[in-house]
């Protein structure tokens, strides 16, 4: 029977986009889906703002990107765990260190999750997090300057996706295990057989501290749990703040084939941590500390430059060693849970199966009654599992194929997307009565609805972020681009207004009102609090220093030249470290910098700012160095030229800008 | 129907579809969701417009040295001492040439100058590079003046 119901899902998953693409039978009414005042609706006249703006994850691309609303028109990349060459992050000697980890330096990421910081579980606007998915992180993006602020590698973590979802007063960002492994006790990963998964693969949640005026984060504690898989997670908020609950498939701990051997329990679970009480016994000194290690990596805006250091110890909490203290219960989940939301008051939390036909809604109230009363089925590799009609609120019944994901309007509605019927689909959260649908094209992946995560959404729209896009857009070769879709939802019926390209691959995202973050973006750094230790604060300060085979130069930009801009005595064998400050002092106004052979990107300096660039001379020569961000009228004229000596030879260093080096300043 | 009918014909359409579009466009922009702000209603003043300035002698000292302090971070790249043309106009006889309230105004007020005011439209349209803002305050500004008037040999 089971095996039945896998076939006929599987036949769907593998049809569905057949069936989507083939012309006769596409959904009806593609064009008509739009009203005639759709366009107003989205249409941001010129020198306008948005209303919103759309945070949303970048996927593959390890980045952010940020988007307004409801024009859909794409205003920044903020790089994240990927190098960029665009602007130099992880390519500058500034930024390196941001991608720094236990492993090396990893340059790319998958960044699935925004989580928007809140107070009361309302959004306040300071900070954006988001997961990295491959090599476990989390970054924290200052939402004033739009720029990646911090770094946390996760210790005994592999796959971080239920991750940096906060808590009600962002006093953490969590972080789960997708892909168990072995651990022992040492906090290490021995040398096993993948075939022993069930006796030694584990799974975490790690909880991650965040300071409540800086927001600099800390590996506080993690709980060691049964190796499965989190798959998704959110906090309770009000009555529900001290708990959190995470998705869980592969309840099976199948290691192999996971599509077939995950998907064989009706149930799997929803599990609920009590994370204040973890909270308390870690205060308390319980829990093993375990050896690890990990990067922490920290951008300080002061001296424009990224630290970063490893950490080496964790404190481990076993919930079986507090089984009376009760921190962890797994509740019966239909199938394959994905999607794991709590609705605006907290009372309810949403379990998504993405193989079930049902959506169940779990109430916070009769969990607690649950627990008291140990109204459990049974336990779970020595964890209680509670009994599923106990703490049952109610299922949606039909509510179409493949659940993932849910948000909610604030006004007692919640909107689900359905990846496999591509669908929207909103219901009464009390009533469980599904009161609206639309069509999405194609094959919707997570969904955004601005504040929807929080106590207090702010409504209006709703953001499909589709995994196919297929005939919405030019075809541009085999590779497409992503496409979110923007529907009104200040009605009854959910109406589509518009369509829109993203970048990378968004999975989740947030949205927040412009008002709250506009007035306090800044515009440049001011050149007086400029602590770079190589920053040349006017150009008296310019000059170029010699220690052994490194050169470096202190350089300053302003439209338009660079001061040196002619240097002599580089020799084959330096390091060449161009220190470039932006002496300007006003709004958009960056400059770049290129040197022609560097293996290495351009960077871009903003006002006030001190950046570097390295580069090694691979030959004799002359070679030019420029501006590349269009400055002034006479940005062409933004140039210079650097000798390279062979080496050995005794050119002398010397450097001028606006007399020729022969007859110029004498090195200093 | 003769040629001239059909040209008044395709007059009245032209003008009525760009009736249309025009009124579709205005209804638009209207209800276009409450956008924050507009751009162009941020104009760029960074403080008040500079009033009357009384120069007094001898020089206020502090004044000449934070002045010569700002001068080198935020203004040597453009402006040499002498009379020499960099980017800027060189500063010698500046305050010969200029009043205290146009030399604050350009540096505090830039782009109402640009708009505004003759001389710094010249000025632009001999060095090509708009003087930027360079984030300096009206005190901040005093001080480099009165850098300036020693600078053209004040007492």
């Amino acid at each position: 029977m089971k095996i039945q119901h896998l076939t006929i899902l599987a036949a769907v998953f593998i049809m569905g986009p057949v069936l989507l693409t083939s012309p006769g039978c596409k959904p009806k009414n593609i064009g008509s889906a739009v009203e005639g005042d759709a366009a107003s609706k989205t249409y941001v006249a010129p020198g306008k703002y948005d209303e919103f703006y759309n945070i949303v994850s970048g996927g593959f691309n390890g980045q952010i990107s940020v988007y307004g609303l409801p024009s859909g028109r794409l205003f920044r990349i903020i790089p994240v765990f990927s190098q960029f060459a665009e602007n130099g992050w992880g390519y500058s000697e500034e930024t390196k260190p941001m991608l720094n980890t236990s492993h090396g330096f990893v340059p790319w990421d998958d960044s699935h999750h925004i989580a928007l910081s809140t107070t009361k579980g309302e959004h306040d606007g300071r900070w954006a997090f988001v997961n990295g998915n491959n090599t476990p992180r989390i970054a924290r993006v200052n939402l004033s300057t739009f720029r990646t602020d911090e770094i946390i590698e996760i210790p005994n973590s592999s796959g971080n996706h239920s991750s940096p979802f906060l808590t009600e007063n962002s006093e953490y960002a969590v972080a789960g295990t997708r892909f168990s492994y072995p651990m022992d006790n040492a906090g290490s990963n021995p040398d096993v057989s993948i075939g022993t998964y069930k006796e030694n693969f584990k799974g975490t949640v790690s909880f991650i501290g965040i300071n409540p005026e800086s927001g600099r984060m800390n590996v506080a504690f993690q709980v060691l749990l049964p190796g499965i898989n989190f798959d998704l997670s959110r906090a309770g908020k009000g009555k529900s703040r001290d708990w959190f609950f995470f998705s869980c498939y592969n309840t099976e701990q199948a290691n192999t084939l996971l599509e077939v051997n995950a998907s064989q329990k009706d149930k799997d679970f929803i599990m609920a941590v009590n994370w204040k009480k973890c909270e308390e016994l870690v205060k308390a000194g319980k829990g093993q500390k375990q050896k690890v290690r990990y990067a922490h990596n920290v951008y300080d805006e002061k001296v424009h430059s990224a630290t970063s250091t490893i950490e080496t110890e964790v404190t481990v909490i076993n919930p079986k060693d507090f089984i009376n203290e009760g921190l962890v219960y797994f509740m019966p989940c239909p199938k394959s849970p994905h999607g794991c939301d709590t609705d605006p008051t907290g009372s309810y939390i949403v379990g998504s199966g993405k193989l079930a036909a049902v959506i169940p809604v779990f109430s916070f109230d009769k969990i607690q009654k649950a627990i008291a009363d140990k109204n459990y089925e049974g336990m779970y590799d020595g964890l209680p599992v509670l009994k599923y009609d106990a703490v049952l609120h109610g299922e949606v019944k039909k509510p179409g194929l493949g659940p993932l994901h849910t948000e909610f309007d604030g006004k007692g509605f919640a909107y689900t997307s359905f990846f496999v019927s591509s669908e929207i689909v909103k219901w009464n959260i009390e009533s469980l009565e599904v009161v609206d649908r639309v069509p999405t094209y194609y094959s919707i992946g997570h969904l955004c609805i601005p504040g929807g995560p929080t106590a207090k959404p702010h409504g209006k729209y709703v953001i499909a972020y589709n995994k196919i896009t297929k005939d919405r857009y030019l075809p541009t070769g085999p590779e497409l681009t992503q496409s979110a879709q923007l529907y009104d939802i200040s009605g009854d019926k959910m109406k589509l207004l518009l369509d829109f390209p993203t970048v990378g691959e968004p999975h989740y995202a947030e949205a927040i009102p412009a008002s709250m973050l506009s007035p306090k973006s800044v515009k440049m750094f001011k050149i007086e609090e400029n602590q770079h230790p190589y920053a040349a604060k006017g150009e008296k300060e310019a000059k170029v220093v010699r220690e052994g085979n490194k050169v470096h130069v202190y350089m300053t930009s302003i439209r338009s030249h660079f001061t040196p801009d002619n240097i002599e005595g580089v020799k084959m064998g330096d390091e060449v470290y161009f220190h470039v400050t932006n002496l300007e002092q006003d709004w958009d106004v960056p400059h770049g910098f290129a040197v022609k052979g560097s293996n290495n990107a351009e960077i871009l300096i903003m006002p006030g700012e001190t950046c570097t660039l390295k580069w090694v001379p691979d030959r004799v020569g002359v070679v030019p160095i420029y501006c590349t961000d269009f400055c002034s009228a006479l940005h062409q004229e933004m140039q210079g030229y650097v000798r390279v000596s062979p080496a050995g030879s005794n050119v002398p260093l010397k450097w001028s800008t606006g007399e020729t080096p022969e007859a110029g300043m004498p090195s200093k | 129907m003769s040629a001239y009918r059909y040209l008044t014909l395709l007059v009245l359409l032209i003008s009525l579809a760009y009736c249309t579009s025009k009124q579709d466009a205005e209804k638009a922009a209207k209800n276009s969701p409450s956008p924050v702000e507009a751009a162009e209603e941020q104009p760029e003043i960074h403080g008040s417009p500079v009033g009357t300035v009384t120069l007094t002698n001898p020089l206020n000292k502090a004044w000449v040295a934070q002045g010569q302090a700002i001068y080198d971070t935020k203004c040597l790249a453009c402006h040499k001492l002498d009379a020499t043309r960099v980017v800027g106009p060189g500063w010698k006889d500046v305050t010969k040439r200029r009043k205290p309230e146009w030399v604050m105004n350009m540096i505090t007020n830039v782009e109402v100058m640009l708009e505004s005011d003759e001389e710094a439209q010249k000025l632009l349209e001999q060095c090509l590079v708009r003087m930027p803002n360079q984030n300096v305050t009206q005190e901040e500004a005093r001080s480099i003046y009165e850098f300036m008037r020693s600078n053209d040999g004040e007492k």
